[in-house]
């Protein structure tokens, strides 16, 4: 089954992280990357930049509405999505456990109802 | 040596007596910390001048300590707050008798493992303070980003000054209720592996700052059996480390291990402490746990494994600590003695909604159903045991377990590996 392994933490301000400390979390992500690669597991990783540079567009109104910044206005924002392919919700819990983002962040572990893949929408499992 | 390795060699070996002792009076942790690094840079400066004072770990205390005054005097002075100066006046260094004065690194010890402080940094405080390890080297012990350890140690420390945990050793009465959470600190260090579904190869590093603190923690209160009974723990199975895995790097269950790689020094040294811990004669869990480890230790000199003795002490652990892996462990020992089907149904009787993303209970699992001849069945084991394994070394041994697996008949109409276990 696929299953999104969400990132969500509160945004750092800019500065805040010294660059010393960008390097850590490089290598803690680099590491956690190609863990889930050796398993076979990993569909796709996806560090996402600051919600400052996010943009909305919806036209439920019926007009085109482009907007700065993201669509839900919480004090934690979703940083970056890891999609992965396990047997079952243990085993995406086990890889979410090891996350970094985990440590300082929630991971909200999500199914795929379906996927486009093979040029088609269809069942992982 | 040169004033460098000096000064090193001293921050090595007293770090935690020295940082115990600063902060003890004021619970103000990082200000002990600043004095002492401050007291460690002076060292590495005079030192080359004047030379390496007759007492080393004396001298950087009174620098440290003159340096506090100092900080404190300042900030008195700031916000006009009384403070009781005399407290914090230096003696002199020539009458400082630095091993007269008390140890208070149990005392900081039992800071670290507070009810007050957060579970998850009680060990990485206390290999910080204790041992003087800095919070890049905690981190990447425990897999976690640095900075994010850093603030964590950092908010744990000013919470202790904050809200006024005191440096103290538990009386008599409080002990009992104070010591388990200290001890499990420490063994959460060691035992990590075990306890988080499948943890990664990198955090087995850790087993050399939970033997560091665990013998710390004998050496300072070496009459309480169960402190005894977790250095002799960790020392005994700390002493199969370097068979845990082949020379191609394979991973090697504890019954296939080559003995000759054991470390007999370590050995020895667990035997030690589990004598000491009997003398007194209180049995709990982490001599229990050390008893059982001792049992495969023997075979190094008997050629074999004791099951019975193992049974016998497993049963007697999960009396006194049922944890998941007390239990699943329990069920591998009873396929060994009273064969596979007993093992399995022991698994069976495991009611705790958590068994279904516990690691081992399905590697057990797996390793008990190919013993029963039921290949097909052990195969989605297997398989359920791999998906959970974060750890590539454990995933190849699954895997080469799988290849062992004879063809067998597959049930009809069902593909294997798709089919939920007891289906």
């Amino acid at each position: 089954m696929r299953y999104s392994l969400l990132l969500n933490n509160a945004e750092p301000a800019e500065g805040q992280v010294s660059q010393a400390d960008l390097a850590a979390f490089q290598l803690a992500f680099d590491k956690y990357a190609k863990a889930l690669e050796a398993a076979g597991v990993l569909v796709s990783a996806d560090i996402l930049k600051p919600s400052t540079a996010s943009t909305t567009v919806t036209l439920r109104n019926g007009a085109l509405r482009i907007q700065d910044g993201p669509f839900a206005d919480t004090r934690e924002k979703l940083a970056g999505t890891f999609v992965i392919d396990v047997p079952d919700l243990d085993a995406a819990l086990a890889w979410a456990e090891q996350c970094p983002g985990a440590q300082y962040g929630v991971i909200e572990v999500r199914p795929s109802a379906i996927v486009f893949q093979n040029g088609k929408w269809q069942t992982t499992n | 040596m040169t004033v460098r390795e000096r000064a090193e060699y001293v921050a090595r070996t007293s770090y935690g007596r020295l940082l115990a002792l600063l902060a003890a009076p004021t619970g103000d942790i990082l200000a002990a910390e600043d004095a002492l690094g401050d007291a460690f840079l002076q060292a590495l400066r005079r030192w080359p001048v004047a030379g390496i004072p007759a007492k080393p770990e004396a001298w950087l205390f009174a620098v440290a300590r003159n340096r506090q005054r100092n900080h404190f005097r300042s900030s008195a002075e700031r916000t006009s707050v009384p403070l009781d100066v005399a407290a914090h006046t230096l003696r002199t260094i020539d009458t400082l008798d630095f091993a007269a004065i008390p140890d208070e690194r149990l005392a900081l010890m039992f800071v670290c493992a507070h009810p007050a402080i957060d579970v998850a940094v009680r060990t990485p405080l206390m290999l910080q303070t204790v041992l003087g390890f800095d919070a890049e080297q905690i981190a990447r012990a425990f897999a976690i980003p640095a900075p994010t350890m850093a603030q964590r140690l950092v908010r744990a420390k000013r919470r202790i000054r904050d809200a006024g945990i005191p440096f103290s050793i538990p009386d008599r009465d409080a002990m009992p209720g104070r010591l388990p959470a200290l001890l499990e600190a420490i063994y959460g260090t060691y035992a990590i592996d075990w306890q988080v579904v499948a943890g990664p190869t990198e955090r087995e590093s850790l087993s050399y700052e939970a033997l560091a603190l665990a013998t710390t923690l004998a050496e300072l209160l070496g009459d309480q059996p169960e402190v005894l009974g977790l250095a002799a723990l960790i020392c005994l199975s700390f002493a199969r480390a370097g068979a845990r895995r082949s020379h191609d790097g394979r991973f090697v269950p504890i019954d296939q291990q080559d003995t000759s790689r054991w470390d007999a020094t370590l050995i020895a040294r667990g035997e030690a402490w589990l004598h000491r811990a009997h003398a007194v004669g209180r049995i709990g869990r982490f001599q229990l746990e050390a008893a059982i480890q001792s049992v495969h230790c023997a075979r190094s000199a008997t050629g074999t494994t004791d099951w019975k003795a193992l049974r016998t002490l497993s049963e007697a652990l999960v009396q006194h600590a049922p944890t998941m892996g007390a239990r699943v462990s329990l069920a591998a020992i009873i396929g060994e003695t009273d064969g596979p089907v007993a093992g399995l149904a022991r698994l069976d009787a495991l009611d705790d909604p958590m068994v279904q993303r516990f690691q081992p209970a399905w590697a057990t699992r797996a390793h008990l159903l190919a013993r029963a001849g039921k290949p097909d069945l052990a195969r989605i084991a297997y398989d359920k045991a791999i998906a959970l394994s974060t750890d590539p070394v454990i995933r190849a041994y699954l895997r080469e377990r799988i290849a062992e697996l004879p063809a067998g008949q597959r049930p009809s109409g069902r593909g294997p590996g798709r089919t939920a276990p007891g289906a």
